[in-house]
């Protein structure tokens, strides 16, 4: 019995052999680097967000090895210029358990500090052949430099004011994740849902991030701060802006507290730290006015009882911990599709 | 889907609803004879369509035994040989690996719907022994359909199909795809 029929559209992996099927039906990734989130359309940032969960499920394997062959003998260089614990660390440990080689630069061990220009720096990275470098530094830019001048794929760890695209990529992905449970939705998206970011906006690539990822995925973003710390022009990005905590808080879904940098105090930009707690801190007395289903997040490190009262870091409402591991996720899932799809 | 992949192809119906419910039986009494009682071995589904074909040898060995054994799911897309060279394309939302038992110590029976390189299941045994041990490891298929490029091969087979390298084999069951059925699609000419 034979009839005429379509060749079904099947993925080639799966062993009944067929033709190939094109990026624009799948999830597709075609970027060489991660840069920043400014470019990145809707869908290549929900590719990313979907590719995170395998990798979560990767580190909660109980009994076996958390570990996966993907980036096996691959080289991974860490460049990091500007002091960091927390991301080096987070794209340390996503690097090995995708099995790569990982080789980190830091400011003080390198050879920097012996007065090695930039440019020499990056010429050693160049001899021993890296795939990936992951670099912070903080000149704005930076990133696109490298990215223009050398073969490997290049992954912005945070560039000066600028951008920290993977920063807002986890934020993303645990907002949603968080979102989806909540609404008993495993589709669910964050288009509309209310995320009051607080804090020093002006100098914050985390902000900035953010800011794009957040409106790219349909989020209504609220921006709480001082003026001084506040740009002019930021409505322009599609947010809201005040300086009235308690009107960002009021329905808000998400809080994301900033960390507000210690430096500033004195300055003329910020009066006192004790100004900034009692008109911007996020505590329990603040969040009466936000629902209860409210989340609180923070990039870290966190100046306790500064931006944020311990309790409620601590507290129920907080998935800081939650980012951090999602942050391991999120640079698998980001690594692997830089250097496994292009 | 797109122009470029519209092909007429001629499509033979090599197993009907009936021969795919007699040689799932098939292979569940096999296994029963080779194994012993449910508990001494788990089934874990490759991809998407090796779950239900689980499932549906764990409800056989249950109607026999009164017993059903473990049931898991494997994804192997993290453990593919085609990735390095970008020949493969992000699948993504193929489902996840989930089992709840451990793997250590134990026969595991890996269970696809067609076998033909053999390379998914050298993934799938990869990703199994980074969770564990297992004492032995076996091979249920519904299909094989020859060409292959690695020394795999089934412990349990429903059947055995003839093909050429583009020919393309589809299994549709009624968990995923709404009916029972084995279609060998070859290209016109």
């Amino acid at each position: 019995m034979a009839n005429r029929a379509r060749a079904e559209a099947v993925d080639p992996h799966s062993e009944g052999g067929a033709p190939p099927v094109p990026d624009s039906e799948k999830g597709g990734w075609s970027r060489w680097h991660m840069l920043g989130i400014e470019d990145l359309s809707r869908s290549e940032i929900e590719t990313v967000l979907d590719t995170a969960p395998q990798f979560s499920a990767v580190q909660r394997r109980e009994s076996g090895i958390k570990k996966v062959p993907l980036l096996q003998g691959r080289l991974v260089v860490n460049l990091f210029l500007e002091p960091s614990t927390r991301t080096r660390v987070s794209f340390e440990l996503a690097a090995k358990r995708l099995s790569a080689d990982t080789l980190t630069f830091t400011p003080s061990s390198s050879s920097v500090v012996k007065g090695e220009s930039l440019h020499d720096t990056l010429a050693t990275i160049e001899a021993m052949h890296s795939d990936i470098i992951v670099i912070r530094s903080t000149f704005a830019g930076a990133p696109n430099i490298l990215a223009n001048r050398h073969p490997s794929h290049i992954i912005n760890a945070g560039d000066g004011y600028h951008e920290h695209p993977t920063q807002a990529l986890l934020d993303a992905f645990t907002m949603r994740r968080h979102i989806r449970k909540m609404r008993q939705d495993p589709e669910a998206s964050l288009d509309g849902v209310r995320v009051a970011i607080i804090g020093d906006i002006a100098y914050s690539r985390v902000a900035r991030s953010n800011i794009w990822c957040l409106t790219k995925l349909g989020a209504k973003v609220v921006l709480c701060g001082p003026r001084t710390l506040m740009p002019a022009e930021i409505k322009k990005m599609g947010v809201e802006a005040t300086s009235n905590l308690k009107e960002a808080l009021d329905g808000a879904d998400v809080v994301y507290a900033l960390r507000i940098q210690l430096e500033r105090q004195g300055s003329c930009l910020l009066p006192s730290l004790r100004e900034y707690i009692q008109l911007f801190r996020v505590d329990n007395d603040s969040l009466k006015v936000a629902p209860d289903h409210a989340l609180v997040m923070h990039p870290g490190p966190i100046n306790r009882d500064v931006e944020l009262a311990a309790e409620v870091a601590d507290g129920p409402r907080s998935v800081i911990m939650e980012q951090v591991s999602n942050g391991v996720a999120v640079r698998m899932a980001i690594m692997h599709l830089l250097a496994n799809h292009v | 889907m797109t122009q470029s992949e519209q092909r007429l192809t001629e499509s033979t119906v090599v197993m009907t609803a009936d021969a795919v419910s007699d040689a799932i039986r098939r292979m569940a009494t096999e296994i029963l004879d080779a194994l012993g009682q449910s508990d001494a071995f788990v089934l874990l589904g490759i991809l998407s369509r090796g779950r239900p074909l689980a499932d549906r040898i764990a409800n056989e060995i249950n109607s026999v035994t009164g017993a059903a054994p473990n049931v898991g799911s494997l994804a192997t897309t993290l453990y593919r040989d085609d990735l390095r060279s970008g020949m493969g394309k992000p699948r993504v939302g193929a489902g996840e690996t989930h089992f709840d038992f451990d793997v250590s110590g134990v026969t595991v029976v890996l269970v696809d719907d067609v076998i033909s390189a053999g390379r998914t299941v050298r993934a799938a045994m990869d990703e199994v022994m980074d969770y564990g041990r297992p004492k032995r490891i076996q091979l249920a298929c519904l299909v094989d359909r020859g060409v292959r490029e690695l020394p795999i091969q089934p412990d349990y087979l429903g059947a055995t199909i003839d093909t050429h390298v583009e020919d393309h084999v589809a299994v549709r069951l009624a968990e995923t795809d709404g009916e029972d059925i084995v279609l060998l699609e070859r290209v016109a000419e």
